[in-house]
């Protein structure tokens, strides 16, 4: 970078605020299958990771315009060699930082070289409360017994507990068993995500969305379970995430498109949000531009700020300040053209794509073995095409 | 016995430049903090007692009079968003 780029102002034409969250997916590697992951199908066609030079300054650029939360993901972050080296540094610029982990490839003795290097929180994803059903899931044999013993490591090295389940119609039978065990554990946040439909697991969507009852049925188990942690004064907090595809009013997705959320794709590919690789959309590299510059002023970044690329439904839709229109990437799944309503509102025209997906689900017998499983293979056959 | 109040395990207190404000980071979160409450957490330091914070606050603060119940009501709070905890 010459001096005189470093020293350009930016324009900032839609007068975004600051990236106040910044999610640095360090790798695609990863040694589990999970058929929901939310990478890009093509993940396998990526070049060259970044650096730990180049991670380094997008940690000290994003730092700098603002971000205070910082996320380690990937893929495995585990696999990148220099993880300790990154941790360091953004513990030393300030950032609160979050390790989104597999838990496999993890150790007692890292749990803690973490710890002391400046990590702030681990938060561990399982994929059912068993390690039958758990292990066929992540296309591993030995996966949750790890998981399990590393649970426990983090707990043990004075970390917050945070525990991920991500949740479909094969798991959401297992809601109690799963709260349970989490309470054993002694987790301090679960995270129940039920399965959002972008990546491979829109690609695995009829194999994994559950039926309105079966929804029903987990919601009301875990505000049964609430109400028993709120009497025994349980600190323990259950985030139950609800699928968009239940809904008649969309999210308003990443708190509005540029507005919040930085995500740093593997190559360097700067993205509003992790799914967005999926737009037809020319998103810049931190390898060719600052980060400012890309966040205030790039095309890609202020493709849907403000409301002036909005058509009907939700140009004169009042609640539009509110949802953003929804999500981009949905809409672009599910019309082909990411400038649409997301289908999810009641009010888009193609929403009966989504009632066709309910009617779906309501039917669906496909078995866990017939799910698209996320890896290498398989993600050659979607860019050789 | 004293109350000593201290922020909970994984939270974190700090001021943000950008922001201009103080701010709790804890696990994937962030809350923004207001001047008071941002004055109040500042002297929270798991060693120093509820008195001691308002005797402190009460100095940095001659013209807003008695703390006592704002301080109090301020901790009672966070103790129920589990930001902190009392010993």
């Amino acid at each position: 970078m010459t001096s005189s780029e470093a020293a350009k102002t930016v324009s900032n034409p839609h007068q975004a605020g600051p990236p106040l969250w910044l999610l640095a997916e360090l790798t695609y590697r990863c040694p589990l299958q999970c058929p929901y992951c939310s990478n890009p199908l093509d993940f396998a066609s990526t070049e060259q990771e970044l650096t730990t030079d180049e991670w380094v300054s997008v940690l000290r650029q994003g730092r700098a315009m603002g971000a205070a939360q910082l996320g380690f993901s990937g893929g495995e972050p585990l696999v990148r060699q220099d993880l300790p080296d990154l941790i360091a540094e953004a513990r030393h610029l300030g950032y609160y930082s979050n390790l989104i982990t597999s838990g496999l490839g993890l150790s007692e003795a890292k749990v803690n070289a973490f710890r002391d290097a400046g990590l702030d929180h681990i938060q561990v994803s399982f994929q059912a409360s068993d390690p039958e059903l758990n292990n066929a899931v992540a296309g591993s044999r030995k996966a949750f017994d790890q998981k399990l013993a590393m649970a426990r490591a983090v707990k043990e090295a004075g970390y917050p507990m945070v525990l991920n389940f991500v949740i479909h119609r094969h798991n959401i039978h297992q809601m109690n068993d799963i709260m349970a065990l989490c309470e054993r554990l002694g987790a301090d946040y679960v995270e129940l995500a039920t399965c959002q439909y972008y990546g491979w697991a829109f690609k695995n969507r009829e194999g994994l969305m559950p039926s309105r009852a079966q929804l029903e049925k987990a919601e009301a188990e875990v505000q049964a379970y609430r109400q028993q942690l709120a009497v025994s004064g349980s600190a323990m907090k259950l985030i139950f995430v609800t699928p968009d595809y239940y809904e008649e009013r969309p999210k308003a997705c990443m708190n509005g498109w540029g507005s919040l959320f930085l995500t740093v794709a593997p190559d360097g590919t700067a993205l509003p949000c992790h799914s967005a690789k999926l737009l037809p959309i020319d998103f810049p590299s931190v390898r060719e531009m600052e980060l400012k510059t890309i966040w205030y002023d790039s095309p890609g970044f202020n493709h849907y700020r403000g409301d002036s690329w909005m058509p009907e439904p939700c140009r004169s839709c009042d609640e539009k300040g509110k949802d953003f229109g929804g999500c981009r990437c949905q809409a672009y799944l599910l019309t082909g053209n990411a400038v649409n309503a997301d289908p999810v509102c009641s009010k888009s025209s193609h929403h009966d794509r989504i009632l066709a997906a309910r009617r779906a689900a309501d039917h669906a017998t496909a078995g866990i073995d017939e799910l698209t499983y996320r890896n290498a293979d398989n993600s050659r056959l979607f860019f050789r095409g | 016995m004293a109350r000593v109040p201290r922020l909970r395990p994984g939270f974190r207190f700090q001021w943000e430049p950008v922001q201009d404000c103080y701010v709790l980071l804890y696990p994937e979160g962030m809350v923004k903090l207001n001047g008071s409450a941002g004055a109040i957490l500042n002297e929270v330091d798991g060693q120093r007692s509820v008195a001691d914070i308002v005797a402190t606050l009460e100095q940095q603060f001659p013209d807003a009079g008695a703390l006592e119940g704002d301080v109090n009501d301020f901790l009672r709070d966070a103790c129920q968003q589990h930001w902190i905890e009392m010993s």
